[in-house]
């Protein structure tokens, strides 16, 4: 099927970038990636430096790739990731535009690559238990009802891929952020920590520059994992009842 | 030095039950205070490398930690489908440390170290303490208690499960116990940060050179011990389910400072993956491979068919798993599986429009258990299939090949985990140490697990404690030596000036390993690679083409760094193999098969660990470790 690309090119963080049509051919059966790399060789034969893009597992779970296609974050198909997304989802004759994330804490590196740190330092705030290595009581100590572990099992599936993010119109963090929270603070080893850790959280969230949630739903729907915006009602109301058991404390 | 150069395995006496614990009492410790006082390294950040730097983190040992991917949460390590095994016996079904150990030390063919396999499977039970308190969603029963499911090689239900995303979780446990100790200041962490290259001061490893992968730019970090976690290096092979980053660069310029490289011919080919659709294709996916449990295998019985499936009928079809081994039948190991879609495809009767893959056909197991049964168990593998090859496998036949998964070998270590350069610790993957010569599933992320947690924390510390009171600098002749020699390497593949660029040469190099040295091996093949493997070489390093330079952000040369250190392996892996001249597990020569075309070993004549020792370009020389067998008596295997 032949193809005509536009891509966002962009030297350094510094330099302006622009959109550059490339015309390509591909097998239906190529991944969008394995699309990008046949248009990279090309490139690269032909003495123009290839396209930068973030990519490794390619298969759905490292949570390293991520285009925004056509204005969608990993293109048209439900709850999969750009690696996942084969070419026989689009039809022959079509425009591809491939963007990077755009969000005011994903700076831009080098074309379709950003800089995701800012999900990391959420972590550090927080995104953990409390548990040195050799300090685990027997695992069956604690029985978790199968209801509660499977919920918590649904949060923690997030690949931090960013999508929630870039398809935000306000550059939220809140889908990836909620899910952490409430991955931990749903299972009874996360509960010491909390309240601390959803106001740890939070805070550094908005410190980092991402935006509010204003209920768009736009991240629910792009997220590869289906991820629930139920999580950021439960992050919220964590939030505000640690502030508030805080003010009480004082 | 003892047995030709090799180091002592320093494997404790005592009885084998017994060895870890004793072994551990008398471990040197490094106590709280003096621990600040040491830095330590740590390449990786997959299961093995997240675990061991924030264990030591934790203790209180000053941590550098890197690793090539945008966050450490990226790690292979988070692809890992199936589960972790430990020997808690929930199930009341029979399982000790003793059964898993007999059925890993059996599952590898008898070809790794007692010892070592003892002790993976008595920490195997601290290990999924450990991931429950870190808030590790593993599958549990209405009771709230965990669940199990068993796994192949074993007749108990030892395999610990997070649905089809143990190792997401595991690592992602591991990981916010790293990301911790960062917000501690007890780890500082490397992203997009490539280790070049080791730098070794009088047979001691101090330090490492590093390249940043977005500025180009070089750093040299000195420690007091070195940590390479690094993954495997099926890579090699160009299509395989690895990540398209791992690579064996890491490893391979340790063994190209001395350390030795163990039975590197040691691969593992999973049976059940997508076979590849086009030239393009990039990677190989696996598929779970419960799958056999209800899908039957079969090719057409004639050459070249082009019906489609549906439309060949059943006296035309050769299932031919059920007819070679009538009482396994479609549940054969994975390396019997592996070997015989290899002949069938080989003979002309592959399936699909490369003809390159076999039928998994789930029509009876629908017709008998209905539709609902069948997604209820597979649906997410049958939409994962789906979304990948755009057929329905309710209505037809899935098509399925072999892909390379795993390897088992990789750098030498003694039962410290410390290869035989001092301070040079290897874990998981890529060292050699407890797989043999095939590896059971779900063990891969109970290995890297056990060396991260459970045991490098403390034989890093019984080698740091003799080292109290050195200083260390990356400011020595040594290390501008090393970063200069990098630094040229990296020069030499922007200036070859060519025309092709770097996949198409990985392409060749792979397809040449595949043939000869993958499913199956013969001499004469191993030697025939050997000889495409230097032509394909010397091509490359006269016509490989990377635009761009080494100051910026360029894939390109990453992937020729990786590629050029591909091909030096890829002639070992060929070495080796021809000198195994008998088959174990993954290593399977057609010369030596019994009359069920099973692996024959070789006990008199390789019951040993191959552990080769680089001597300068294309030369090595081969060191042999005994292997013992005190516990278990190494038997044949047959699923006839």
């Amino acid at each position: 099927m032949k193809i005509t690309l536009e891509v966002w090119r962009q030297d350094s963080p510094a330099e302006p970038g622009r959109m550059v049509t490339y015309q390509t051919e591909v097998s239906e059966d190529a991944s969008f990636l394995e699309m990008l790399d046949a248009l990279n060789e090309r490139l690269e034969t032909a003495g123009e430096r290839p396209i930068a893009f973030d990519h490794d597992c390619r298969e759905g779970i490292c949570g390293a790739c991520g285009l925004m296609i056509n204005g969608q974050a990993h293109g048209p198909r439900d709850r999969t990731t750009a690696c996942q997304l084969h070419m026989r989802e689009f039809r022959d004759g079509d425009t591809i535009r491939v963007e990077p994330w755009r969000a005011a804490a994903f700076p831009v590196i080098r074309d379709l690559v950003v800089d995701r740190a800012a999900f990391d330092r959420i972590i550090q705030a927080g995104g953990y238990i409390s548990v040195a290595t050799g300090s685990a009581p027997e695992a069956n100590l604690t029985p978790v009802p199968k209801p509660t572990a499977d919920a918590a099992f649904d949060a923690a599936t997030c690949i931090a891929c960013g999508a929630c993010v870039a398809q935000c119109p306000n550059g939220a963090a809140h889908l990836f952020t909620s899910a952490k929270i409430s991955h931990l603070g749903l299972l009874p080893q996360g509960q010491a920590e909390r309240w601390e850790r959803a106001v740890a959280m939070v805070e550094t969230m908005e410190q980092e520059g991402f935006g509010s949630c204003t209920n768009h739903r736009e991240c629910e729907a792009v997220c590869p994992k289906g991820i629930s915006i139920d999580w950021i009602a439960r992050m919220n109301r964590d939030y505000l009842r640690a502030r508030w058991r805080r003010t009480a404390r004082r | 030095m003892s047995r030709n150069g090799l180091p002592g395995s320093a494997v404790p006496g005592g009885p084998l039950a017994q060895k870890w614990t004793d072994h551990r009492d008398h471990l040197r410790l490094v106590a709280p205070n003096n621990r600040r006082k040491f830095e330590v390294i740590v390449v990786g950040s997959g299961l093995a490398g997240a675990s061991c730097a924030a264990s030591l983190g934790e203790a209180g040992y000053r941590v550098k930690c890197f690793c090539y991917q945008d966050s450490p949460r990226r790690a292979h390590s988070i692809a890992a489908q199936g589960g972790i095994n430990a020997a808690k016996n929930y199930r009341n079904d029979g399982d000790s440390v003793f059964r898993l150990f007999y059925d890993t030390i059996k599952g590898g063919d008898f070809r790794s170290r007692e010892a070592n396999v003892h002790r993976l499977a008595e920490v195997s039970v601290e290990i999924i303490d450990q991931a429950v308190a870190q808030g590790v969603p593993f599958a549990r029963e209405y009771g709230g208690l965990l669940d199990n499911r068993s796994f192949g090689g074993a007749q108990v239900a030892r395999t610990f499960y997070a649905r089809g995303q143990t190792g997401q979780q595991l690592l992602l446990g591991a990981y916010q116990a790293l990301e911790r100790q960062i917000c501690a200041g007890a780890v500082e962490m490397f992203p997009r940060s490539e280790m070049l290259e080791l730098v070794v001061e009088d047979g001691r490893a101090t330090g490492i050179i590093v390249r940043n992968l977005l500025t180009g730019e070089w750093s040299r970090h000195a420690g007091h011990a070195v940590v390479l976690a690094t993954g495997g290096y099926v890579n090699v092979y160009y299509l395989s389910t690895n990540a398209k980053g791992c690579n064996v660069t890491a490893i391979w310029r340790a063994h190209r400072r001395g350390a030795f490289f163990a039975n590197p011919c040691y691969t593992q080919i999973h049976p059940t993956c997508i076979p590849a659709s086009e030239e393009f294709q990039s990677k190989l996916t696996l598929m779970s491979e419960s799958l056999r449990n209800d899908g039957r295998i079969w090719v057409p019985k004639a050459e070249g068919e082009t019906r489609r499936a549906r439309d060949i009928p059943e006296d035309e079809r050769d299932y031919y798993l059920e007819r070679k081994y009538p009482s396994f039948g479609n549940l054969v190991p994975r390396d019997v599986a592996s070997r015989n879609a290899k002949a069938v495809v080989d003979e002309g009767r592959g399936v699909g429009v490369l003809a390159n893959g076999v039928y998994l056909d789930f029509a009876d197991a629908i017709a008998r258990q209905g539709r609902d049964r069948v997604e209820e168990k597979y649906g997410n593998l049958f939409e994962m299939y789906e979304r990948i090859t755009g057929e329905n496998p309710y209505q037809v036949p899935m098509r399925i090949f072999p892909a390379p998964h795993y390897s088992m070998g990789g750098l030498w270590v003694d039962y410290n985990l410390m290869s035989n350069l001092d301070g040079l610790f290897v874990l998981g993957e890529a060292n050699f140490s407890d797989h043999g010569a095939n590896r059971l599933g779900a063990s891969a992320l109970m290995q890297g697990l056990a060396d991260g947690y459970f045991i490098a924390p403390y034989t890093i510390a019984n080698y740091l404690a003799g080292h109290l009171g050195e200083t260390i600098s990356a400011d020595s002749a040594a290390f501008a030596a090393v970063e200069s020699e990098t630094r040229e390497r990296v020069e030499r593949l922007l200036a070859v000036g060519g025309t092709q660029p770097v996949d198409v040469f990985h392409r060749k190099l792979g397809k040449a390993v595949w043939d000869e040295c993958g499913m199956s091996r013969n001499a004469a093949g191993l030697q025939r690679a050997m000889g495409v493997i230097g032509e394909v070489r010397d091509e490359f390093w006269s016509d490989l083409k990377i635009v761009g330079t080494g100051a910026e952000l360029n894939a390109s040369l990453e992937r020729a760094g990786r590629v050029a250190d591909f091909f030096e392996l890829a002639e070992l892996m060929c070495i080796d193999g021809l000198r195994r001249d008998e088959s174990c597990g993954g290593h399977f020569r057609e010369e030596h098969q019994t009359e069920e075309g099973e692996a024959l070993r070789d006990d008199e004549e390789f019951s040993h660990v191959s552990a080769w020792e680089m001597k300068g370009a294309g030369e090595w020389v081969e060191h042999r470790e005994p292997l013992e067998f005190t516990a278990v008596v190494p038997t044949q295997r047959s699923y006839k």
